[in-house]
């Protein structure tokens, strides 16, 4: 029992130190789990990150899954993803009850006025860097566009667009596989 | 009853954000969005874009803090009690992360084999791209009347954008930009 325990404390302080979620959370991650607990090694660590970050779903649980599942089987990546879901929970939560009774507050609204656009500019401002490591070149450009037009223009749901681009893919490759036959 | 049918939808909402939310973090915001504001009108786009700006500076990715915040927002916003609340966004976290779990007990039981499949690499040659895609939607659909009201929004939008780039802490970038909010407005 004290070997899940160990599990969820770990989870817990990465979720609780991590502000902003997903690729922030990665080092502070590895540095658990790789460098001081020696639960995986480096290359095991590499491969589950790449399987992480392709699976649905915030790349920080799956991660915590991961190695809870590893570690200790099922019921211990329930305790690491209990770790990593309640801080953020507890924070919110608190935040929420806060902030639906202060909202209405003129100082409250002047402040997210100012905020608003800085949200809007921290989305953006990572694109291109993103878009390098995420492979996107002059050639495929068309595939991030078509998506963008598609759900900012025609608002198609983000769900259609993410079968449709695991279906190309798929496709793709199965047409590449019979012309090299 | 109407309680009832509020937890369930709320429950669907947020397993399928859970289940087609590839790419994380910002690249989940469009389908978050679509769910919540364009389908269900649970909350608004600028109280949205509050969220997104209060997860930008809390610990934890913003599937799940949209998911806790928008759990609690819509069953209170109906009037019903705080405690009721607090159901609504531990049922909505829980939905968002259900999938998550179950795909990846999934995944570990065939790791070895998953890893270097070339078919599961092609389903994603497509998608990875289009995720960056998702992230360039979800700042183009922030970018309307709430959000930038005036030509002072634009101001600090273009110095947050800067700013960002050369790297400083957006928490930081947060912080001033209320406070510029206070001054300004």
């Amino acid at each position: 029992m004290k070997r899940y325990w160990e599990l969820f404390v770990v989870f817990f302080k990465i979720g609780a130190f991590t502000f902003g979620g997903g690729y922030a959370m990665i080092p502070l991650i590895r540095n658990e789990v790789v460098s001081k607990k020696t639960w995986l090694d480096d290359n095991e660590f590499m491969d589950m990150l790449a399987i992480a970050q392709s699976m649905p779903g915030p790349i920080s649980l799956n991660t915590a899954l991961f190695v809870g599942n590893k570690r200790l089987g099922f019921k211990g990546s329930l305790f690491s993803a209990a770790g990593i879901i309640l801080p953020s929970f507890i924070v919110i939560l608190f935040l929420a009850i806060v902030f639906t009774q202060f909202k209405e507050n003129p100082y409250i609204e002047r402040i997210f006025k100012g905020i608003r656009p800085a949200v809007v500019a921290l989305i953006a401002a990572p694109l291109l860097g993103l878009g390098k490591s995420a492979g996107v070149t002059r050639k495929n450009i068309w595939i991030p566009a078509a998506v963008a037009i598609c759900v900012w223009l025609l608002h198609i749901s983000p769900i259609y667009i993410v079968m449709a681009c695991i279906a190309l893919g798929l496709l793709h490759f199965a047409r590449i596989k019979r012309t090299l036959r | 009853m109407q309680l009832i049918e509020l937890y369930l939808s709320l429950f669907i909402s947020f397993f399928k954000i859970g289940l087609f939310g590839f790419g994380g973090g910002y690249a989940m915001l469009p389908l978050i969005q679509h769910e919540i504001v364009d389908a269900h009108h649970w909350i608004s786009v600028a109280d949205f874009t509050d969220i997104v700006a209060i997860s930008q500076t809390t610990p934890g990715p913003i599937a799940f803090n949209s998911a806790t915040y928008i759990g609690y927002a819509s069953v209170t916003n109906l009037g019903f009690s705080n405690f009721q609340g607090i159901i609504g966004s531990a049922i909505g976290t829980l939905a968002v992360s259900l999938p998550s779990i179950i795909i990846m007990t999934i995944v570990c039981a065939f790791f070895a084999r998953l890893s270097n499949n070339e078919w599961m690499r092609a389903s994603l040659s497509v998608l990875k791209p289009g995720v960056i895609g998702l992230i360039a939607a979800a700042a183009l659909m922030l970018i309307n009347n709430y959000n930038f009201i005036d030509y002072k929004s634009w101001i600090i939008f273009a110095a947050v954008f800067i700013a960002s780039l050369k790297k400083i802490d957006p928490i930081l970038l947060i912080v001033f930009s209320g406070i510029a909010g206070l001054v300004l407005y």
